[in-house]
């Protein structure tokens, strides 16, 4: 676990993890590099081990076999999948940013703005919306200043034009950090266009590799169907708006971003 | 104005509501009502272990409560029946053993009523060191271990992903509660420690916007309920124990007809 690759681009490794519950092989022979600075996405469709594999990074879940490696001192910012606080529970947005670590009010604004939802510090936690829970969770993990961010389905329970924001967002954070983002989906349409290295996940890695690459896998293919092909495709087509400073959408004459978004959601 | 027994109960009784109150706020935050319900169910077999090996009770009662308690975490991991299934299966299975142990001790005239039910103007000054000296430990430790168990019981994952022992947390939680259901056992008995644990939890939350601010009015409530449950057992002779109780129920009651117009919304 703490043994360091001496590839130092390398933030995680796993070298033939299995990890097995039960009587079943959730995760069969992974081996995968997570590097600094790239946007990894895993795909593949439900029961995939998508969170599984998440979590035996996290070294939440011991492999059965298999080595794991993460570079020292790796700092590491978790979204996970589903956070839904019971209204019993009184707890400020401010206060849900410092369970675990101490860090000072102005510290924890900053990192609420720069997700887009310093309004919120004060605001209980159990009001906010699918979207403002997860940019909550998302400022959260930036507040360690991690090396890599983990992001376990990040758009769920987000409505979709949030969904475009939160990932033009992860997108932004990533630009301006320069930090690694490992990213668990089933959307792929959105999520392609910045990825750097698309993993296909079906309890073993089916392929690997950009996003051109694997969507010309005939694994992919028969994983997702035509369907999320032509999804892809029109992701690619959508390359018409630039981020100004703050990370938010800045359209450029002839855009029409919208009108992009509700082709891919009728597709 | 009072008798002496009085004011051991109501000693007795502060020092129990303090205690159970934070405590009670993570049982209400973690959903584990039925747990501690089943915890203490299980109290009258400690008791009887304990009478066996010629121990104080008290002894018994915290390692079988704990012994259930760490079954019960090993259970839920098998997953073939739900946690609540196996709940339900402890709970009544350890008090009717506790019962079925008491009465083949022919030799032993115990008061299992006092047990079930509770015997606060029964209590000596012995049990008021034991109500005291446990109270402090549980509050103590509690306090030690607030903020990790804060995390946690807000997304387990992710406490441990951020480096909090959550199993160690948890375990140490499980022994406050069966250290509460040990002194607790003697004010409202054990099969209505878990309303002393839960009510005033529930009575305290419209009013308050922070964790600490429900443990507070927790114990606030809990301690309000004990004196007004002591009058009533005082002034129309009612049993003790489930007269703590009720008022505590009139208590949450009041509290959430109450119109409350900057807390928290009822909504939900």
């Amino acid at each position: 676990m703490e043994i360091t690759p001496t590839d130092n681009l390398v933030l995680m490794r796993t070298e033939g993890v299995t990890v097995r519950q039960g009587d079943k092989l959730v995760l069969q022979n992974i081996n995968l590099d997570v590097r600094a600075g790239e946007i990894l996405c895993v795909i593949g469709p439900n029961g995939a081990g998508k969170s599984t594999l998440i979590k035996t990074l996290l070294g939440l879940i011991p492999p059965t076999t298999g080595q794991l490696y993460r570079r020292a001192n790796l700092r590491i910012g978790y979204l996970p999948q589903r956070l839904t606080l019971d209204p019993v529970l009184p707890l400020t947005v401010g206060r849900m940013m410092t369970l675990t670590i101490t860090r000072t009010p102005a510290e924890v604004l900053t990192a609420l703005e720069e997700t887009g939802v310093g309004h919120l510090l004060n605001s209980p936690a159990q009001g906010l919306s699918g979207g403002e829970m997860q940019r909550v969770l998302l400022a959260r993990a930036l507040l360690r200043n991690p090396d890599l961010l983990m992001l376990d389905e990040p758009v769920q329970g987000v409505d979709f034009s949030g969904e475009m924001e939160l990932y033009e967002l992860i997108g932004a954070i990533q630009k301006r950090r320069g930090c690694g983002i490992l990213m668990v989906s089933h959307d792929l349409h959105l999520v392609m266009g910045s990825t750097d290295r698309v993993v296909c996940l079906n309890r073993h890695i089916c392929c690997i590799g950009t996003p051109a690459v694997v969507t010309r896998h005939p694994v992919f293919k028969r994983l997702f169907g035509e369907r999320a092909l032509a999804a892809y495709a029109l992701y690619m087509h959508t390359h018409d708006h630039q981020h100004d400073l703050n990370g938010q959408i800045a359209p450029q004459k002839g855009s029409c971003v919208d009108a992009t978004c509700l082709s891919i959601s009728d597709s | 104005m009072f008798e002496d027994f009085f004011w051991r109960a109501i000693l007795a009784g502060i020092g129990t509501a303090m205690a159970a109150g934070p405590l009670g706020c993570f049982i209400v935050w973690r959903r584990m009502a039925y747990f501690g319900d089943t915890m203490s169910h299980s109290a009258l077999l400690g008791v009887a272990l304990g009478v066996l090996m010629e121990i104080n009770p008290v002894w018994g009662v915290m390692g079988v409560t704990t012994l259930l308690a760490i079954f019960l975490v090993f259970l839920e991991q098998r997953q073939w029946i739900s946690g609540d299934t196996w709940l339900g299966i402890l709970s009544h299975s350890a008090l009717s053993l506790g019962l079925v142990v008491l009465s083949l001790m022919v030799w032993l005239r115990l008061d299992i009523m006092g047990y079930l039910f509770g015997d606060i103007l029964a209590v000596g000054i012995e049990d008021l060191y034991w109500v005291y000296g446990g109270g402090i430990l549980v509050l103590s430790v509690l306090g030690l271990i607030w903020r990790p168990l804060l995390a946690l019981t807000v997304h387990e994952d992710l406490a441990r992903a951020e480096g909090i022992p959550t199993l160690k947390i948890r375990f140490i939680f499980m022994l406050l509660i069966a250290v509460v259901i040990a002194i607790a056992m003697r004010i409202v008995g054990i099969l209505l420690i878990t309303s002393l644990l839960i009510i005033p939890a529930a009575t305290a939350r419209r009013w308050v916007h922070s964790p600490e601010a429900m443990a507070l009015g927790a114990m606030g409530a809990g301690v309000l309920s004990v004196f007004m449950g002591l009058w009533a057992s005082l002034t129309i002779d009612t049993p003790s124990g489930p007269s703590i109780v009720l008022a505590g129920t009139v208590l949450f009651t009041i509290s959430h007809l109450w119109p409350n117009k900057n807390g928290v919304n009822q909504n939900h």
